[in-house]
């Protein structure tokens, strides 16, 4: 339905938008993620026509938009991120513009009635829409982008302004639209993101950093062959930390094990990446037994959407490689914190020597403060992966 | 073109420009019309016409400063470009819109004309030569104001802008007057002047020269103006 091929938008030196391409089928809801900034809106404008690209194509139904603009925006509905409203035209007054703008051939009154019935704004349509509040005037813009029902929608960041329910309100109606139209929707809310949309686009600074459904994207982004371990050693003394990491490496498969921060008193978490063949956590379990050890959380890593946008809008010297998934050793790992909820946490590629793991309880605090920081405000949304990665035996199907 | 034709219409009058533009051009043009025909006991509307060239020279601005220039502000202009329409359409939708308000203010002559036919008999020929003139200056002002309308965000900056240029067509011919005889370079510039002089060829309808080069012209700007507009919208989506 929509093809972009190596769009690109350059403003003078500055690169807005580079080299994007992607494809959305039809009855797909598309999600643009990205930060403040990113490229998003560029992109959609693009899309729309209302800006040309300096490079690169942008078919809607196989119409190009440079090419034959009538034809391709006609089957276009857009709401941009400020909704281009007249304020001193009444709500009526401004959808039959729009309906004669779009030239439109369904029965007016009907249609017109539809769409307002379908935003909720019929008892607003008399009035000027100078005298509504954001809310509404959002709700107005997305009729507005809806007359003529046309086959894709693009929105751009359509929740902006509302108060919560009117966002669950609005994203009920684009799961809703998402049945008969092709939806582009942008967006910097991860969990907005994650709720509406099939599949999820991550933009950063102008580039497509991942494409793909959030768990796709999640499993090209995760070394499945890294877990966290939380193991009671036999003395409840930093001892316990060079013992048991030493008898964890001494274990086939094991690439690296480093000791993490007390945990829980005198027992300390322990990160274990293997060589991605073998599975370990058998052998892990027998040595601990043998031992007397008793192994009190045992997580696979997995990444959720906030882990995702976080690593990649956050990390300076992001490498793609990193997301196909083929750099061995990722930079990001994810800790169950005291508060119980999940984070990502940056941690710089270290010497896989264990006498350094002494000094690394100072720094993984630290950055631990920061990511904590960081994350408190998603932190929420986790809840759901969350209770699923603390599962002491994940279910095996990671693999 | 007609959904933006409609909406501008209704636009005038609901942001009051229309009553600001019909009010002044018409109290402007009755002092006009009680000085220059009933005071001075004539049927001969010429005079008349010669003066209202400022009217329109003032009034022009209020008209289209904030056609495309508000538009730009509100981001309004997202929903109109990215509609299946033309450049073409929102342009002329725009200037016609304008154009209409401007036949309706001064289509007041033909009440002077009303009020004129109780005193004497009217001078038709001169009448309607004159009406069309203007209309026709109208035209091509209001697509000069269009296209610095299309220029800046700002209606006031629009305004201003407007005003200062067709006060300068207007002043230009007087300031290069007495550069017939000059050197090459005066004569040159006088030659400029005044083959693109508006305000002669429009004074020359008030003496009752109707001329159709001075149509063609006034049409050639009209069409030249509502052009560079177009091109200036297209110009804005490739930067």
């Amino acid at each position: 339905m929509i093809e972009v091929r190596n769009l690109t938008k350059k403003y003078g030196d500055k690169v807005a938008v580079n080299n994007i391409s992607f494809k959305v089928e039809k009855g797909e809801i598309l999600g643009f993620l990205g930060p403040n900034g990113a490229g998003k809106s560029t992109t959609m404008n693009m899309l729309t026509g209302y800006i040309s690209s300096t490079a690169g194509q942008v078919l809607i139904d196989g119409t190009d938009i440079l090419e034959d603009p009538k034809k391709a925006k006609a089957n276009i509905g857009y709401l941009p991120e400020i909704p281009p409203l007249y304020i001193d035209m009444t709500v009526d007054a401004y959808l039959s513009f729009m309906y004669d703008l779009k030239k439109c051939k369904l029965p007016r009154k009907a249609h017109i009635k539809d769409v307002c019935n379908l935003c909720k704004i019929e008892d607003v349509r008399g009035r000027l829409i100078k005298n509504l509040s954001k809310g509404y005037r959002q709700r107005v813009g997305l009729a507005q982008a809806l007359i003529n029902n046309p086959p894709v929608l693009i929105l751009d960041e359509p929740t902006v302004g509302l108060d919560p329910n009117q966002i669950i309100e609005i994203r009920t109606l684009i799961k809703k639209l998402g049945k008969r139209h092709t939806v582009i929707l942008s967006s910097h809310i991860l969990p907005e993101i994650q709720a509406v949309c099939d599949r999820i686009i991550i933009i950063n600074r102008g580039e497509v950093a991942a494409d793909g459904t959030a768990d796709e994207i999640a499993k090209n982004i995760t070394n499945k062959h890294k877990m966290t371990l939380r193991i009671e050693g036999p003395t409840h003394t930093a001892d316990d930390k060079k013992l048991i990491a030493g008898a964890i490496r001494n274990l086939a498969g094991v690439k690296y094990v480093r000791a993490d921060m007390e945990r829980e008193k005198g027992i300390y978490d322990y990160d274990v990446e293997t060589d991605g063949k073998t599975d370990v956590r058998r052998a892990i379990n027998k040595l601990c037994n043998e031992k007397g050890w008793n192994i009190l959380m045992l997580q696979l890593s997995d990444l959720t959407l906030e882990d995702i946008f976080l690593k990649i809008t956050m990390d300076e010297g992001f490498d793609r490689n990193e997301i196909s998934g083929r750099k061995s050793k990722p930079k990001i790992s994810i800790k169950a914190g005291e508060n119980g909820k999940l984070r990502a946490e940056q941690e710089a590629d270290e010497p896989e020597t264990f006498g350094e793991d002494m000094t690394d309880e100072d720094t993984a605090a630290e950055e631990e403060a920061v990511s904590e920081e960081e994350t408190a405000g998603e932190a929420e949304t986790a809840d759901g992966e969350e209770s699923a990665a603390e599962n002491e035996e994940s279910n095996g199907g990671e693999e | 073109m007609l959904a933006i034709y409609r909406r501008e219409m209704g636009a005038f009058f609901t942001s009051g420009a229309a009553y600001v533009f019909l009010t002044v051009f018409w109290l402007v043009s009755g002092i006009f019309f009680f000085n220059g025909v009933i005071a001075a006991g004539t049927t001969d509307t010429s005079v008349m016409f010669n003066s209202m060239f400022i009217i329109v020279m003032f009034l022009i601005p209020i008209l289209t400063m904030k056609l495309l220039s508000e538009e730009k502000k509100n981001k309004t202009d997202q929903g109109l470009l990215t509609a299946p329409i033309s450049l073409w359409d929102i342009v002329l939708g725009k200037y016609f819109a304008a154009l209409t308000l401007f036949i309706i203010a001064e289509s007041i002559v033909f009440i002077y004309a009303f009020i004129l036919n109780y005193f004497g008999n009217v001078i038709w020929s001169t009448l309607i030569g004159n009406y069309f003139a203007m209309l026709f200056l109208g035209a091509a002002f209001i697509a000069v104001g269009l296209f610095i309308s299309s220029l800046t965000e700002n209606q006031m900056a629009s305004a201003v802008v407007c005003l200062v240029v067709l006060f300068v067509i207007y002043l230009s011919e007087m300031l290069v007057a007495n550069f017939a005889n000059g050197n090459f370079a005066k004569r040159v510039l006088y030659k400029i002047v005044t083959t693109l002089a508006f305000y002669s060829r429009y004074t020359d309808f008030t003496r009752g020269v109707f001329s159709l080069p001075s149509i063609v012209f006034f049409l050639s700007t009209a069409f030249l103006f509502n052009f560079f507009t177009v091109k200036v919208l297209e110009k804005r989506r490739w930067s």
